[in-house]
């Protein structure tokens, strides 16, 4: 992978949310560079702006001005659903409250990225159970959500997010519901798929999780301090 | 997203709410069930008509009050001009190409030692009445001419007079009174059953001179005329008319074919299908309603999973799919339910009354449950598919 060309590369990010007359600057002028095979911690207080942060580096919301290249293509102006496409290709999304499908198995959830990416059933199901082996959950993919414990769940949910074998995973506060081991665990994980190649952006306001990442980012104010 | 799975994904989100999704098929179940089961009745009423009327024979014609369509005496009464010598003219002028029977009908009391047969139809009509308009004397014979001549107090009864008066016994040469003039059982009428409440053997039928002047009338109901062949039926009608309007005017009859009659009487069935279809219609609609309103509950309810979907890259027209086909089967299997129950009650109700399941009315209603599927879940899942990711994925 050519180091020299980011993968995500944001410039003058500024959002800001509007309700009547009143303005509420969210982001104010973000400029950030990604490179693949980073392992980048987003820290800061609750209010500082990094979930948002996060919606725009994940495409699930749009920047009021600003311009976002990922991949080498600009991501600015583009459909919903041409979005909703990229979305399924380069980013795998890892949630604090997992967001796991409670009516469908294990399985079903992991899958679910390749159904909207229309692969073969076959092909898509061999991969889920190979992905759930490798979190270590093989023998609980028939098991739902309500079956598994919060740190199985958040690695059902990593398994999904790789479902696609997409270049980035975004995982907001991954460890924000887990106990200390399994919150490890998943740290562990997300490690070791840095080491495999995935370039990695963290959102996370504890600093101890933050510190594992190889780069730290501060938000504040809206703000990379 | 391929159908198969989409199937899947919608069917197990009805499965999930068992009760819910139960109920608001009900909903499209009765609407569907209301429409096959009216029509088929409006459609097995037509039917039964459309046979009473053919029944009477293709060469018929018949004469009756009032012009046609209209020119009625105050108060909706026909002001009756007809008279027993108009049939006689009729049976006269027109004795090498049709036969005619005149009518006079009445409703009486019929006694008989201590039994009494209440609102029994008296007709009053000639010896060649049943010939005429294809009733079937099935024992004992129709009274005769000569008897008809020379007053003689005869009848044919129907079945239900049969069971009032007579018991088990043989009503054949047995007695019988109206009022206070005794009348002998000559024939027995076949049995033709009743509709609409109305027995059709509560019925006799005596010689027209005894009727008039039991009931003291000069008057007749109507005159049949029945053409010695179906070519002449258009002739005889000319015919008619032309030797009526020597004494009558316009206003005062016209003649009715058997086709005429059958066209109005298809013209009345048909509006009330119709009628009946389109009260049932509302019932649907009131069930697509239902459909709709579930659909946007579970749209609400369902936010957070909407969000997630999109998030992993569900497209929007995934997700309208998604919803869309809730609905669809939602009404699909309500439709097939109701259509089933219907035609089996229509069965059923065929066994009593009449009813006849017609296919059109199962193609509509299984055109208008999918219809109603997707016109009642476009709403809530193009609602579904608009959500934010991010609106969808913050919603608790």
């Amino acid at each position: 992978m050519n180091k020299k060309q980011p993968i995500i590369l944001l410039k003058d990010i500024i959002k800001e949310y509007r309700s009547l007359d009143v303005i509420t600057p969210v982001l104010q002028g973000v400029s950030l560079s990604v490179y693949p095979g980073d392992f980048i911690a987003i820290t800061g207080p609750s209010g500082s702006g990094k979930s948002t942060m996060m919606n725009i580096l994940g495409l699930l919301d749009v920047p009021t001005s600003g311009t976002y290249i990922l991949n080498g293509e600009k991501t600015t102006g583009l459909s919903e659903d041409k979005l909703a496409f990229i979305r399924n290709k380069e980013i795998g999304f890892v949630f604090q409250s997992f967001n796991l499908l409670t009516r469908s198995s294990a399985l079903e959830n992991v899958v679910l990225p390749a159904i909207y990416a229309g692969s073969n059933k076959k092909i898509r199901n061999d991969r889920a159970i190979e992905l759930l082996s490798q979190v270590g959950l093989k023998e609980r993919m028939y098991n739902r959500p309500n079956q598994l414990s919060g740190g199985q769940q958040q690695r059902v949910a990593i398994a999904r997010a790789l479902m696609n074998n997409p270049e980035i995973i975004l995982a907001d506060e991954p460890t924000g519901n887990l106990d200390t081991k399994s919150g490890n665990d998943v740290m562990n994980i997300l490690k070791t798929l840095n080491k495999e190649g995935k370039t990695i952006v963290l959102i996370t306001h504890e600093l101890d999780i933050a510190s594992q990442a190889k780069k730290v980012i501060h938000f504040r104010d809206g703000k990379i301090i | 997203m391929e159908l198969s799975e989409l199937l899947r994904l919608s069917w197990k989100a009805l499965v999930v709410n068992k009760l819910r999704s139960i109920l608001t098929t009900l909903g499209i179940i009765i609407g569907v069930f209301a429409i096959i089961l009216l029509v088929s009745l409006g459609t097995g009423l037509q039917t039964y008509i459309t046979k009473q009327v053919s029944s009477l024979g293709s060469n018929l014609l018949f004469v009756i009050p009032g012009a046609e369509g209209g020119a009625r005496s105050a108060g909706g009464a026909v002001a009756n001009k007809l008279l027993y010598s108009d049939a006689k003219t009729l049976a006269f002028r027109l004795k090498d190409i049709a036969s005619v029977a005149p009518v006079i009908q009445k409703t009486a009391t019929l006694k008989r030692k201590n039994n009494t047969d209440k609102n029994v139809t008296i007709a009053g009509t000639t010896y060649n009445y049943s010939d005429i308009v294809n009733i079937k004397v099935v024992k004992g014979t129709p009274f005769t001419l000569s008897q008809q001549n020379s007053n003689a107090k005869v009848a044919i009864i129907g079945q239900t007079v049969i069971d009032k008066l007579f018991n088990s016994e043989n009503p054949i040469g047995q007695v019988f009174f109206v009022g206070s003039t005794p009348f002998r059982v000559v024939g027995i009428a076949e049995k033709r059953g009743s509709v609409f409440g109305i027995d059709e053997d509560n019925a006799i039928i005596i010689p027209i001179t005894v009727a008039q002047q039991q009931f003291n009338i000069t008057n007749v109901n109507a005159i049949y005329l029945s053409a010695k062949r179906p070519e002449l039926v258009n002739f005889v009608k000319q015919q008619a008319t032309t030797i009526l309007l020597k004494r009558l005017t316009a206003d005062d009859f016209n003649i009715q074919s058997q086709e005429s009659a059958l066209s109005t009487v298809n013209n009345i069935t048909n509006v009330l299908s119709i009628a009946l279809g389109g009260i049932a219609s509302i019932s649907l609609l009131v069930g697509g309603i239902g459909v709709a309103n579930i659909m946007l509950v579970s749209v609400t309810e369902r936010t957070k999973e909407i969000g997630l979907r999109k998030a992993l890259g569900a497209k929007r027209r995934d997700i309208l799919a998604q919803f869309l086909l809730e609905a669809i089967i939602l009404s699909l299997v309500g439709g097939v339910i109701g259509i089933l129950l219907g035609i089996i009650a229509s069965l059923i109700i065929s066994q009593f009354f009449v009813s006849t399941v017609t296919p059109w009315s199962i193609f509509l209603a299984f055109f208008f449950s999918v219809a109603v599927g997707v016109v009642f879940g476009v709403a809530p899942a193009m609602k579904a598919s608009k959500l934010s990711p991010i609106e969808a994925l913050r919603y608790e």
